[in-house]
């Protein structure tokens, strides 16, 4: 019953190792993937639990231990050893964390360019002279159908994947963040939206704006997201390959209901998308007529209350929401109107 | 052989030292002398602390349920923006660089006060009127936007309690400034004739660090909170995007202080547990100077990591990755230290007093808050948790789990120094169990709930979210009630507490080489170094060590 240390050390290694590594793999704590990007930044989240696993065992298993081992005795006299220190151990727990933390920032850099991060669109670099529409009055131009942010215009956000950069997007989608409520516009086939529809496997632009007050739109299904920021355009491009129903959720603090700020993001098959359009377009002359009436009375005079009456219903805004807004809106319309 | 204490100090000839001992109405005076100020300073912090924790299970109860059904929703955020404010500015900065650093620097170096013994009374003193002012806005229609206090949202609501946050921030800065000031000329200018920089405890390696921040970073703040303040009071509009402001401008002037802020909440207690393991270990601390230029290599690196709280907002892609490359390379010289305190205790003979299990405690926890640290430093993991209840978690991991585990560290194994008496250790156990099990079970189940799909800052959620939240609402008031052994203990204690003498723990660093409390000049004559902070352990097995070597 001679066991070498050295053996039983590599034992624990190698345990060690395996454990690790199932628990990277099988956490099961992310929700479902529901693009490609998605399943690598998992993939990517899944290597540093791997190596957080080991650490975090190796670094409990040691203070347990020498609780343990190394415990007084009662009764016991005497000092430990008067090491103070080891240059050879010390090299080496200073070069293994610096190699581990070099090969996580590559790693992810490679994941950052797939998802797009770096396309050149998405620097932001040009954002302050391209964009048609102005501060402040983001709202109109929403409202009128412009496109807010072509793909020739850097919005900052997270960009084409690489082998989609240049080219435009599928589906484009104007949003507008407002307290508390999400406005898809979708430019190409005149719809307006309060949840956001797009086809499975299509690529998906998103182009952001808010009225009133920083928000962020969060898609954990994508592992996305991205601040709305007053006056300063912001975009998401993203292909959603699995059909299903997700949440979209505000995720920057816009004030006191920025908790219900929740809508859904659908992904449909090819033929329902096309059944949604279908049918959103019939509806599409009422709804023009009660955009223009809002426009002409322009936003920054109406409450935002029974400017959104008509999206409210759709997107289960409760009724004390929606008085909430009233109250909220004077300050939020001041912003509008001082621009003018 | 073991270490004994070798020190000539004139405190052993007990008869010959008048010691002055302090009564209770000295502790609400102008007093300039340090250890006055210290206690003011961590009674004062305590007092808030308990006023932000209260605070925090109000919190919690309104997110045992999904709906906001216990208050209403824009005053929960004014609940959040004021636990975060209190809990930062009024608990754990006055904790750590006030009381802790100011009781213990000069005692440390064998000085007899500060550098600037009245700026250090004028920097208290700006407290405590501070914090009652900032309380009160609580009734005067509170600050909304959180601590961050992100314009356009902080120019919109709650503008009077915004008014107000903005100048007690002010001055709160102010006095942590004057304190930063204060603490390094005191390390460079006051030590004793024959201490070196390299024998210097490496408490004050953490604090020469934390004062460098201070003064560095926490202007900046001031400079963006004055602008806010004319965004808000005069109309102009440097960060309002109304008039042609930059919001994300000022995102980036508040995190240049608050990140570095987060060093300057934690540096004191890597400084207090590099000082409290060696002492029960009975092992000298290991790579004193790696631990101590660690200290510094996180300050200056602490400086160019802000932007790793923006990866979401409007930051262009290189700026994304500069600062995913530097927030990755602080984990190195953290790990130094971890390692570090780590190996000091193997091999050591460990008392597992109060004391040794806080710092064991902060180690465990501290820990977990530096692995999800990195993992927020991967850009495009971060893309999903930032502002969720993942961040939540760790930020939690890194101020409770680091700091208020350091500061009870810190404080079981001070209190017969500065009392004179012992602290009951069995109590102590229990309230580091209590403590342990409460905080892991609050915050560890945070992690998943962001990485499933919570925001953080919601009063209202997903009802698919409502078992975990319970769980952890229930966890929240074990962590709440592991107060009260403490607290009672401490009291208790202070007044009736066995004596200690002067040197219970046999410590070798000059605070424990004077009386205990120590008289009000602190040394009756001024020490001489004679052996250095850390000199334990057996004589033989070093002479082992060096001929393996
Ligand atoms: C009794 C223990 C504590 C509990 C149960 C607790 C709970 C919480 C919770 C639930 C939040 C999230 C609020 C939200 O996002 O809606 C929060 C925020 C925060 N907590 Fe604590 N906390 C505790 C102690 C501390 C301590 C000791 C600190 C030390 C500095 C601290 C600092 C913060 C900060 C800075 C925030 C962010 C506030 C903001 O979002 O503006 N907390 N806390
Ligand atoms: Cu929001
Ligand atoms: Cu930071």
């Amino acid at each position: 019953m001679n066991i070498p240390s050295s053996i039983i050390t590599l034992l624990l290694g190698i345990g060690l190792t395996l454990v690790s590594l199932w628990y990277g793999q099988n956490h099961g704590l992310m929700p479902v993937a529901a693009s490609e990007e998605a399943g690598h930044i998992d993939g990517l989240f899944n290597a540093m639990m791997t190596i957080s696993v080991g650490l975090f065992i190796i670094v409990q298993g040691v203070i347990v231990y020498c609780a343990i081992k190394f415990r007084r005795k009662p009764g016991e006299l005497g000092d430990g050893a008067a090491i103070e220190g080891n240059v050879p151990l010390e090299i080496l727990w200073t070069a293994i964390p610096a190699a581990v933390v070099l090969w996580i920032s590559i790693y992810s850099f490679e994941i950052y360019n797939e998802m797009g991060g770096f396309d050149p669109s998405a620097d932001g670099m040009h954002a302050m002279h391209g964009m048609p529409a102005g501060k402040g009055s983001a709202m109109a131009a929403t409202m009128d159908g412009i496109p807010q942010g072509s793909p020739m215009i850097a919005a900052m956000g997270v960009g084409a994947s690489p082998a989609n950069q240049g080219k435009a997007a599928a589906v484009n989608v104007n949003v507008l963040g407002l307290q508390y409520a999400w406005i898809f516009t979708y430019p190409e086939i005149n719809i307006t939206s309060g949840e956001l529809h797009v086809p499975v496997g299509k690529e998906v632009q998103l182009n952001m704006n808010a009225q009133d007050v920083i928000h962020a739109v969060w898609i954990p299904q994508l592992r996305l997201k991205q601040d709305v920021i007053p006056g300063t355009p912001t975009q998401l491009r993203f292909t959603t390959n699995k059909v299903g129903t997700y949440p979209l959720r505000c995720a920057e603090l816009c004030g006191g209901y920025h908790g219900s700020m929740v809508t859904q993001m659908i992904v449909h098959t090819p033929e329902e998308y096309d059944t949604w359009i279908a049918s959103q377009q019939q509806s599409a002359q009422a709804q023009a007529e009660i955009v223009k009436q809002t426009i002409a009375m322009t936003p920054a005079n109406l409450s935002t209350g029974s400017y959104l009456a008509p999206y409210a219903k759709e997107m289960g805004v409760k009724p004390e929401m929606v008085k909430h807004l009233h109250q909220d809106h004077s300050m939020g319309g001041s912003i509008a109107s001082a621009s003018r | 052989m073991t270490a004994e204490l070798t020190i000539p100090t004139q405190t052993s000839s007990k008869d010959d030292v008048v010691v002055h001992h302090r009564t209770w109405k000295d502790y609400f005076t102008f007093s300039s002398d340090h250890k006055v100020i210290g206690i003011q300073y961590f009674v004062t912090g305590f007092i808030f602390y308990i006023i932000g924790g209260l605070l925090a299970e109000a919190i919690r109860t309104e997110l045992a349920t999904p709906d906001a059904d216990l208050v209403d929703p824009s005053t929960y955020n004014s609940m959040f923006t004021m636990h975060g404010t209190i809990m930062i500015f009024l608990w754990i900065v006055p904790a750590g660089t006030g009381a802790f650093a100011n009781y213990l620097l000069p005692l440390m170096i064998g000085a007899r006060d500060m550098a600037f013994p009245k700026l250090n009374a004028v920097a208290f003193w700006i407290i405590p009127p501070t914090g009652l002012m900032l309380m009160a806005s609580f009734f005067l229609g509170p600050a909304q936007s959180g601590w961050t206090s992100y314009p356009p949202l902080s120019l919109l609501t709650g503008k009077v309690g915004e008014g107000i946050w903005i100048m007690s921030l002010l001055l709160l800065g102010t006095s942590s400034i004057l304190g930063g000031i204060n603490f390094f000329t005191t390390i460079l200018k006051m030590r004793i004739p024959s201490m070196s920089m390299m024998q210097m405890p490496l408490f004050c390696w953490a604090m020469l660090a934390t004062s460098l921040l201070m003064i560095i970073s926490t202007p900046v703040l001031a400079g963006a909170l004055i602008l806010l303040s004319f965004d808000l009071i005069a109309g102009t509009a440097f960060f309002n995007p109304a008039g042609g402001g930059e919001p994300v401008v000022y995102q980036h002037m508040f995190w240049f202080y608050s990140h570095p802020a987060v060093y300057i909440m934690v540096l004191p207690f890597f400084g207090v547990i590099s000082e409290v393991i060696p002492v029960h270990c009975r092992k000298p601390i290991f790579g004193y100077g790696a631990i101590a230029y660690s200290s510094m290599v996180i300050s200056f690196l602490g400086l160019i990591v802000w932007a790793h709280h923006m990866f979401t907002s409007g930051t262009p892609p290189w700026l994304r990755m500069f600062f995913m490359i530097t927030t990755m390379v602080i984990a190195v010289p953290t790990g130094i230290k971890i390692f570090g305190w780590l190996a000091t205790m193997w091999g050591g003979k460990i008392t597992l007093n109060s004391p040794m299990l806080f710092a064991m405690g902060f180690i465990s926890t501290f820990v977990i808050g530096g692995i999800t640290g990195v993992m927020l430093a991967a850009v495009p993991f971060d893309i999903h948790v930032h502002d969720t209840y993942f961040v939540v978690a760790h930020l939690h991991y890194v101020l409770f789990g680091g700091s208020v585990f350091g500061i009870y560290t810190g404080i079981y194994h001070w209190f017969p120094k500065v009392t004179g008496r012992h602290i009951n250790d069995t109590w102590g156990k229990i309230h580091f169990a209590l403590t342990y099990i409460g905080f892991n079970v609050t915050f560890l189940p945070m992690h998943v709930l962001g990485l499933q799909g919570m925001p953080r800052r919601i009063a209202m959620y997903a009802p698919e979210f409502q078992g975990l939240n319970q769980i952890i609402t229930y966890a929240s008031y074990v962590l709440a009630i592991s107060t009260v052994p403490f607290l009672v203990n401490a009291i208790y204690c202070a007044y009736k507490g066995e004596p200690a003498g002067n040197n219970p723990w046999n410590a070798l660093t000059l605070d424990w080489q004077t009386t205990s409390p120590p008289e009000i000049e602190n040394f009756e004559v001024l020490p001489v170094l004679t052996t250095g902070p850390y000199d334990y352990g057996e004589e033989e097995e070093e002479e082992k060590e060096l001929t393996a070597v």
